[in-house]
């Protein structure tokens, strides 16, 4: 329990701000709505709200699932073919030069207002920090295990798949955590550029007709929403790491 | 097992332009253990990498020949100081880790064997991670072990581990190996002492081949003449780093 404690205090420190900032100013509720309104704007939204966020939900995971594959099916790729790093790098450099934002518009013309156009925001914007951390991790293999490798006249294809990828897994870890915060920005700007479902269009919604209070409600349950799913894919990681090393973390 | 061969190394080495180490030429004596002793930095580690065709900063100019002709670099097994284990690994995936890696399937009594053989029966599934330093380098001579190899490349093995257990492995490790034709690096005067059937201290002057003790390795830590031969040995080793 205690290690949810500082989680909660910073809740409530966070609330009463916000609530002060209400009562002070005085700002009509359609720019700033106070917290009690919201939770009661929420609860009488939680049907709505309910859908949506299955739905943004959705756009995640597959974002997640995909963006992680593709991520990692290229850093393998990188790593065992200088011709793939020759041919391919300076693309991953250029695409991450362009603001992915900017590719909203185009993704949804081409993929429609459903679904897929959502899910391909969230692979997009997932997929080089998971490519480029995994790569990074496949080329820095302990030497020693090189070596020992060489003098077992070791296989190419066994070094990567025994040694190489098993080595590079926390780092493979470390780009998935990333990933799980990126993902649900990726839906959202999706929903944001053209959708009829979801918590990014609930926001845009609420926003247009001055119902500030439910744009809120819907904010707050995309946070959490976040959060949990970073949470999940820690947790994961960790446990991930902790039997792999045969070690388990200090708490 | 075939006849170990004894190998012979013969060149030079430099680095950058910068010569590492002059002409030289050491043999490595069929079916027995070759002490190379000196100071870090000296050339040790570049000789065993490059009997073992690894990577070193050098460029090397020479021949590394066996006696029956035929090629080194692929009949010899190769232990370093770290231990090299894979911690995702369990103990007895480790020691079969060379079959795994060419493809073959590993013999399960050949390991059974092994295991026995490094009293690490009842550690077979464990990862690395829950054994001592002393365990887990007596799964790294497993591993080396299970290559079956003629030639045994070690490059100070022992020297991270305390002085007890460092004693008990050279006395396993000797036990082990008989037969096997051994390159040991070391700097440690006492090692090179205890186990060497030959023992040739290197410095920037080049190899000195020195006297080893009468009695048969692995020798008693404290046998008298092993004492002395480590004194020597040290000594010489202060004279020549002046
Ligand atoms: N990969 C490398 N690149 C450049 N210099 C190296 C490399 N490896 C070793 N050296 C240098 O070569 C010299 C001999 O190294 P080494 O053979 O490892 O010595 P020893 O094992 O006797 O301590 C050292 O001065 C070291 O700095
Ligand atoms: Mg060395």
């Amino acid at each position: 329990m205690t290690r949810y404690l500082p989680a909660l205090i910073a809740t409530v420190f966070a609330v009463t701000v916000w609530q002060a900032i209400v009562s002070i100013t005085g700002l009509p509720k359609f720019i700033l709505p106070g917290p009690a309104l919201v939770a009661e704007t929420w609860w009488t939204n939680r049907a709505v709200i309910a859908e949506h966020t299955f739905i943004t939900f959705i756009e995640v995971m597959i974002g997640l699932v995909l963006g992680a594959l593709l991520g990692a099916i290229t850093a393998i790729q990188l790593a065992t073919s200088r011709l793939a790093r020759m041919l391919v790098q300076p693309m991953l450099v250029f695409t991450q030069a362009l603001p992915v934002f900017a590719l909203a518009p185009i993704l949804t013309l081409w993929l429609g207002y459903g679904l897929w156009s959502k899910v391909a925001m969230a692979v997009l914007i997932i997929y080089f920090p998971v490519t480029s951390s995994f790569f990074d991790g496949l080329m820095r293999t302990p030497p020693g295990y090189l070596d020992l490798a060489k003098t077992m006249q070791a296989t190419p294809r066994a070094v990567l798949w025994q040694i190489r990828i098993p080595a590079a897994l926390p780092s493979l870890a470390s780009g998935l955590r990333l990933a799980a915060v990126y993902a649900p920005i990726g839906a959202v700007i999706g929903e944001w550029v053209g959708a009829s479902k979801g918590l990014g269009y609930l926001m845009l919604l609420a926003n247009g007709r001055a119902k500030t209070d439910l744009m809120f409600a819907a904010m707050l349950t995309l946070g959490v929403l976040s959060i949990l799913l970073h949470w999940a894919v820690r947790t994961a990681t960790v446990r991930l790491e902790e039997s792999h090393s045969g070690r388990s973390r200090a708490q | 097992m075939t006849q170990a061969p004894e190998i012979t190394f013969a060149g030079q080495a430099t680095i950058d332009g910068a010569t590492l180490f002059a002409p030289l030429t050491l043999s490595l004596r069929p079916g027995q253990w070759t002490c190379l002793l000196g100071g870090s930095g000296v050339g040790k580690s570049t000789i065993l990498r490059l009997i073992a065709d690894l990577e070193t900063g050098a460029t090397f100019t020479g021949t590394i020949l066996a006696s029956d002709t035929k090629p080194v670099e692929n009949r010899v097994a190769y232990m370093a100081q770290e231990d090299l284990l894979l911690p995702w690994a369990t103990v007895a995936q480790n020691i079969t880790l060379g079959a795994r890696l060419r493809g073959e399937t590993p013999d399960p009594s050949r390991l059974a064997d092994l295991l026995t053989r490094v009293r690490l029966t009842d550690h077979a599934t464990k990862k690395p991670a829950e054994l001592s330093g002393g365990q887990r380098q007596r799964v790294a001579l497993a591993r080396t072990l299970m290559e079956d190899k003629e030639i045994i490349l070690l490059d100070e093995p022992f020297s991270a581990l305390d002085a007890q257990t460092r004693a008990d492995m050279q006395d396993l490790a000797a036990e082990l190996l008989r037969g096997k034709t051994v390159l040991l690096v070391t700097h440690d005067p006492a090692e090179a002492a205890r186990l060497g059937h030959a023992i040739e201290v290197m410095s920037p002057r080049g190899l000195t081949a020195c006297a080893t003790p009468s009695a048969s390795a692995p020798r008693n830590v404290d046998d008298r003449e092993t004492l002395e031969t480590q004194g020597a040995l040290l000594k010489l080793l202060r004279e020549q780093s002046t």
